[in-house]
């Protein structure tokens, strides 16, 4: 099953819950705000690297570029993704599951 | 119109992912006209109103950042900008756009309106003001 | 409620006060067009407000308010023209409002 998460990990629970209910090796796309989540040195960076061990963590970069997010400030371990990526992952897992 | 009041946009919310932000900075630039001493502050995920270099091109949003530069023009010059948030979310001063204004009271030098505050300072301010408005 | 306005024989969208709806479908020949419909030749003087205010909203994305445009056009052309004089003769219905519409820009934020 695919995850995405779209709601800002410093103002939402989503991220933590998509992470808590989700089986280890899923993989957890992450849109609009939810791309925050993949900054380093953040205060729940600590997480995010923990969550790239057992996760397969995407994020969408057309949402990261609108952000000012530069790939350099990102989190080791979480795959960049455009468009054809996410349709990608829809089709390779047989459900989507969003985490709102 | 009476006296002049101190007004304070608090932004609280991060660009895109609703509307909050963009409502914010517009009431704010409607709010300019009428004459008064206004601030904006930017705390929690409203820092990330401030980051530079964000482009939309591939998203198909209005890349709204490029208005915050405007802002000295609308004469809203004082952006406070709270140290904790930005630490919180791994940001320095660094990461967001150099906005500036013009002093008119200093020969018209071009002055930055960005000043990080920490969460007591942000409190005097805040404490300090008549009317608040939240985004 | 939607608008249009009528031109070389297509229909461009338009808020209710006549402004267009999508920057895209701006043209000098539309912008003509518009002021005729208010009785208003362009001349070159209305065209540099114009072309100001286009290069405006290309950096700021905001059409700017009547105080903010005629601040910043004495900054650009010269006190001669960064006044509201100048400016309400060239468009008497209101410099931003009238010449943001020929511009084909959304109303000046901050206009009420």
């Amino acid at each position: 099953m695919l995850h995405t998460v779209n709601k800002s990990p410093f103002q939402k629970n989503s991220f933590d819950t998509s992470l808590r209910l989700s089986r280890k090796g899923s993989d957890i796309l992450l849109i609009e705000d939810a791309v925050y989540a993949a900054l380093k040195d953040s205060a729940i960076a600590k997480t995010v690297k923990q969550a790239v061990t057992t996760h397969s963590i995407y994020v969408l970069e057309p949402d990261l570029m609108a952000r000012g997010l530069q790939p350099a400030r990102l989190i080791k371990g979480i795959q960049i993704v455009g468009y054809e990526g996410f349709v990608e992952l829809a089709v390779k897992n047989d459900k989507v599951q969003s985490w709102l | 119109m009476g006296a002049i009041k101190k007004f304070m946009y608090i932004n609280r919310t991060a660009p895109y992912g609703s509307i909050y932000s963009l409502e914010g900075l517009e009431v704010a630039l409607i709010g300019a006209a009428f004459d008064q001493d206004v601030s904006m502050a930017f705390v929690d995920d409203g820092v990330f109103q401030l980051k530079k270099g964000q482009d939309t091109s591939k998203s198909g949003m209005k890349n709204f950042s490029l208005a915050y530069s405007a802002l000295g023009d609308y004469d809203i010059t004082k952006l406070y900008v709270e140290k904790e948030s930005l630490q919180a979310r791994g940001l320095t001063v660094e990461d967001l756009m150099p906005l500036t204004y013009e002093d008119q009271d200093d020969d018209y030098q071009e002055k930055p309106s960005i000043r990080v505050v920490d969460s007591e300072q942000l409190a005097d301010i805040i404490a300090e003001q008549d009317v608040l408005l939240n985004y | 409620m939607t608008a249009f306005v009528e031109f070389n024989g297509r229909t461009y969208d338009t808020d209710e006060e006549g402004y267009l709806a999508n920057l895209s479908d701006w043209s000098p020949e539309i912008a003509d067009y518009m002021a005729k419909l208010d009785d208003c030749d362009l001349g070159d003087a209305h065209w540099e407000v114009i072309n100001f205010l286009r290069a405006y909203y290309q950096k700021y994305q905001i059409a700017p308010a009547v105080r903010v445009l005629t601040k910043a056009i004495g900054k650009k052309l010269g006190k001669d023209k960064g006044n509201s004089k100048y400016l309400y003769q060239l468009f008497p219905y209101g410099p931003a409002k009238q010449a943001c519409k020929y511009a084909g820009l959304p109303k000046p934020t901050g206009c009420v």
